[in-house]
């Protein structure tokens, strides 16, 4: 079992997770992963750590509410535990002295993304961040974000917040504006990554996208988050979760990420389900984890 | 019949030998195919005490046992035989323990075709006697009437050995190791621990509850286990020897990665690797969804087919039947004689209703053109020369292209090694193929104080031989730390 010492809201769906695994905060590097299993019969999936304090001996995961164990997740609160986590998974980033270097995080993305920008500051880089959010409160980690780069950009799809548009536009200006880039990292929907790909194919610029495919085991046995990349299958968990945008085949990424859509859909509403059935059966106020459970609750 | 032969039970088996011989091999009474192949619960039923004095009967007390010199860690088949005969069931099972820690797991799933049933006398002149259902009963026997305060356990020593993996290797291992009075620590990657037991042989072969209660049973001697740890990752050899305080570690991490025929399509949805098809199945329990949250695979009204011959591919398949599946096939591109699966599971998958397409292999998996998997396109084979495994080679037949309608497709082609430890622990000396060298009397590895066997070591085999080289690293290890000075000091 694993403590969770701090969990709070950071965005609408969006928590963050302080979590006591000493092993893990020993050994952790930025861009790598954890899974998780919330409870004796749950399923694994896998979270990025967003940053680890090794004295303390925590690990920080920033956790979106997509289906049911995102939901369950974002169900439990300081105190509560968490049947299991394994890792550090995954290669970490490639750290090094690139000279400018542009990481782009879309939404939850942003977390991911911060360790490694954290790092590529560190290690003497320029980094100009873009953040992302449909709209002003799904941007996050923004003082983070302003924390380990030399600028900051923001967009919100709906222009409710700093520039309207989208991380890409935020791209095309400093490619068309001629500034020196080196190095491009985004992490966040496929979609976002995709798009980034393409426009920095043509300028040449080198540029890692992190991959979400479905995982279970996270250590290589599976197989299951195989993704093609030059026509090759590469395992995500371990020959990732990082890869060179530019080899990256996006179309069978999408595919498979829907391998399960449907069942994944029926777990969900069986699952809201359950929660309204619960919320009526509390006659007064509905509880705050069931709120939890069903992301009602609003930025704190 | 039977009474006449329950006469003359005493202690001793008194029915003449010829008469033995004449005496047919009792069958394991199983679920009907209609039943099983509905439900994952176990196929083979067990014997009762009766069945199994008289199966025990038929045996020749041989003065050279060749069934015990052909079972790979040298269980003592003719004396544990006579103290079924005797009725003596707990002392049936401490003399199998005596060489064999796990017999509830090799009663089932040892190929014993290949080892102490291949080799018995008895098959000469009709049908071997059936060891692995003797040994199955016996062990099955004692975990019903165990009483755990009668283990004996020699003086703690001091020392401290991490166990690496948790599959049958590192289990024989940490129990030998205890027993000897050493601390031991076992760490698993996965949530649960067992290794290819837990998460690889299905329900219907091998119940999770044998290993649940071979492990509290270890535990209750000592062994600690921590599972989410994935050494290599979470914590180095290196650490462990230096900073935790081991004074030796064995490495028994089995043979993970899946591979993959290379072929056009294999990235289709519907189409796994039978470790991902097994694990979702077996670790995830997607057959209990929706109490579990892995989704369901729901085969209803679908066709699967498993690319293999091993019992990786036979459990695949059979577990796809049990999903639902509408029309179950195995796609192998040797002989039926070359398949390397078990005898008896080749035998139950047929009477369940899977088909065997022998002499077949795809060479492209076609889609809907939106992603899913709709066919196999297979070639058919022949067989021509030997190749190197012994085994007659493979050549396709010109012109025999067909598609085979499928939803699902899974590989079950082999593994090869994980290299997480290997890549993280210099010095540690591999071989071509990326798996642990090791020696084969004492499971040494050029570390000093790093042992290893199993899987990791000879590639994807057997239980017993994973056990067997856990048992022999075990050995060595007590040596290694009762005589030798150590180098890394137990106290932290
Ligand atoms: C290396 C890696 C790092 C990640 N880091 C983060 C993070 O820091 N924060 C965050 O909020 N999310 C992260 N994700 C995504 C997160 O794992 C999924 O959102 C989560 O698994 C969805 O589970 P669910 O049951 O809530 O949703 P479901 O309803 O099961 O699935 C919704 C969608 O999520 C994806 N998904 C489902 N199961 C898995 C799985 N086992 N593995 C991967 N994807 C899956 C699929 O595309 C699916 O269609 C990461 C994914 C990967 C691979
Ligand atoms: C589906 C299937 C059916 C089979 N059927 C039979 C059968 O009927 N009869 C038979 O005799 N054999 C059978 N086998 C083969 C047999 O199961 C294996 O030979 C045997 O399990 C090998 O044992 P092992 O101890 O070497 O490793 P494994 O059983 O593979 O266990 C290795 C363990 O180590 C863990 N691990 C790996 N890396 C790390 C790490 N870095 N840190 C921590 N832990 C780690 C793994 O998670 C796993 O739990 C079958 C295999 C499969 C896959
Ligand atoms: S361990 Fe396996 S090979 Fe040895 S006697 Fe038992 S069933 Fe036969
Ligand atoms: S070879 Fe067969 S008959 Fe002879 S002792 Fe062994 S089990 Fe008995
Ligand atoms: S998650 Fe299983 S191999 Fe990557």
């Amino acid at each position: 079992m694993f403590k969770i010492v701090n969990a709070e809201f950071i965005a609408p769906g969006i928590k963050r997770f302080t979590i006591e695994a000493p092993r893990i905060a020993r050994k952790q590097r930025p861009g790598q992963f954890v899974i998780v299993r919330i409870r004796e019969n749950g399923e694994r999936i896998p979270l990025t750590i967003e940053r680890s304090d090794p004295e303390r001996g925590t690990v920080n995961i920033v956790v979106q509410s997509i289906g049911k164990t995102t939901h369950l997740l974002n169900s439990l609160e300081t105190g509560d535990s968490i049947m299991d986590i394994v890792g550090p998974l995954g290669k970490p980033s490639e750290i090094a002295c690139y000279g400018t270097v542009v990481t782009i995080g879309g939404g939850v993305g942003t977390a991911m993304a911060y360790p490694t920008a954290a790092a590529m500051k560190r290690a003497g880089n320029r980094v100009i961040s873009i953040l992302g959010g449909r709209n002003k409160d799904l941007v996050i980690l923004e003082d983070e974000m302003r924390g380990v780069s030399d600028t900051v950009f923001v967009t919100t799809d709906d222009g409710s917040y700093a520039d309207k548009g989208l991380v890409t536009d935020k791209l095309r200006q400093l490619i068309e504006n001629g500034t020196r880039i080196d190095l491009v990292l985004a992490v966040g929907p496929i979609p976002m990554m995709r798009a980034v790909a393409e426009m920095t194919r043509k300028e040449q610029i080198r540029t890692m996208v992190s991959l979400n495919p479905i995982m279970i085991d996270g250590t290589g046995m599976c197989g299951g988050c195989r993704v093609l990349v030059e026509g090759k299958s590469e395992f995500a968990c371990v020959d990732g979760p990082e890869f060179d945008a530019h080899r990256v085949d996006f179309a069978v990424l999408v595919q498979r990420n829907a391998m399960y859509r449907d069942a994944e859909k029926r777990s969900m509403d069986q699952y809201r389900q359950e929660i309204e059935a619960k919320k009526r059966e509390a006659s007064e106020a509905p509880t705050e984890a069931a709120m939890a459970g069903c992301a009602l609750v609003t930025k704190r | 019949m039977t009474e006449k032969v329950s006469e003359k039970w005493k202690s001793k088996n008194l029915v003449p030998n010829r008469e033995r011989i004449k005496m047919p091999r009792l069958h394991m009474p199983e679920q009907a195919p209609s039943l099983r192949a509905q439900q994952f619960t176990e196929v083979n039923l067990g014997y009762s005490a009766e069945l199994a004095r008289q199966e025990a009967i038929r045996c020749l007390e041989c003065a050279k046992p060749t069934c015990t010199h052909d079972c790979p860690v040298g269980v003592k088949v003719k004396d544990f035989v006579q103290l079924i005969v005797a009725g003596d069931f707990m002392a049936a099972a401490a003399k199998i323990r005596e060489d064999n820690v796990l017999p509830a797991v090799t009663g089932r799933v040892c190929p014993q075709e290949d080892h102490c049933e291949g080799a018995c006398l008895l098959k000469k002149k009709g049908e071997s006697l059936g060891i692995g259902y003797l040994e199955r009963f016996v062990a099955d026997y004692e975990q019903q009437h165990f009483d755990i305060t009668t283990i004996v356990k020699a003086p703690p020593t001091g020392k401290k050995v991490a166990i690496v993996g948790s599959g049958p290797s590192g289990l024989t291992a940490a129990g030998d190791l205890v027993q000897k009075g050493h601390a031991v620590h076992v760490f698993e990657a996965l949530h649960e621990v067992g290794g290819v037991l837990v998460y690889g042989i299905p329900e219907f072969r091998l119940p999770k509850k044998i290993i649940r209660q071979q492990v509290d049973y270890m535990r209750a001697m000592g062994v600690e286990f921590e599972t989410d740890v994935v050494v290599g990752r979470t914590v180095t050899i290196d650490e462990l020897l230096e900073e935790e305080g081991y004074d030796a570690v064995f490495i028994g991490t089995g043979a993970g990665l899946p591979q993959f025929m290379g072929i056009p399509g294999e990235h289709l949805n519907g189409v796994y690797s039978a470790n991902e098809f097994l694990t979702r199945i077996n670790l995830m329990h997607a057959y209990e969804f929706p109490k579990y949250d892995e989704p369901i695979l729901d085969f209803r009204g679908k066709d699967v087919a498993v690319i293999g011959g091993g019992n990786t591919a036979l459990d695949a398949i059979r577990s796809a039947l049990r999903l639902g599946a509408r029309k179950a096939y195995v796609l192998y591109r040797r002989s039926e004689a070359e398949m390397p699966a078990r005898a008896e599971e080749v035998k139950h998958a047929k009477e369940e209703g899977i088909e065997f397409h022998v002499l077949t292999a795809p060479i492209e998996f076609l889609s809907d053109g939106r992603g899913w998997l709709t066919a196999a396109r297979c070639l058919k084979m022949q067989l021509g020369e030997p190749d190197a495994s012994g085994r007659r080679r493979p050549i396709a037949v010109e012109g025999s292209e067909y598609d085979l309608p499928l939803s699902v497709a899974v590989m079950a082609i082999g593994t090869t090694a994980n290299p997480i430890v290997q890549s993280t622990t210099p010095g540690l000396s591999t071989n071509k193929r990326g798996y642990i060298e090791a020696d084969a009397t004492t499971q040494k590895t050029s570390r000093k104080g790093v042992f290893a066997g199993g899987d990791i070591v000879t590639g994807g085999a057997t239980v017993i031989l994973a056990m067997g080289a856990g048992r022999r690293a075990a050995k060595a290890i007590d040596e290694y730390l009762t005589t030798a000075p150590v180098v890394g000091s137990s106290q932290s």
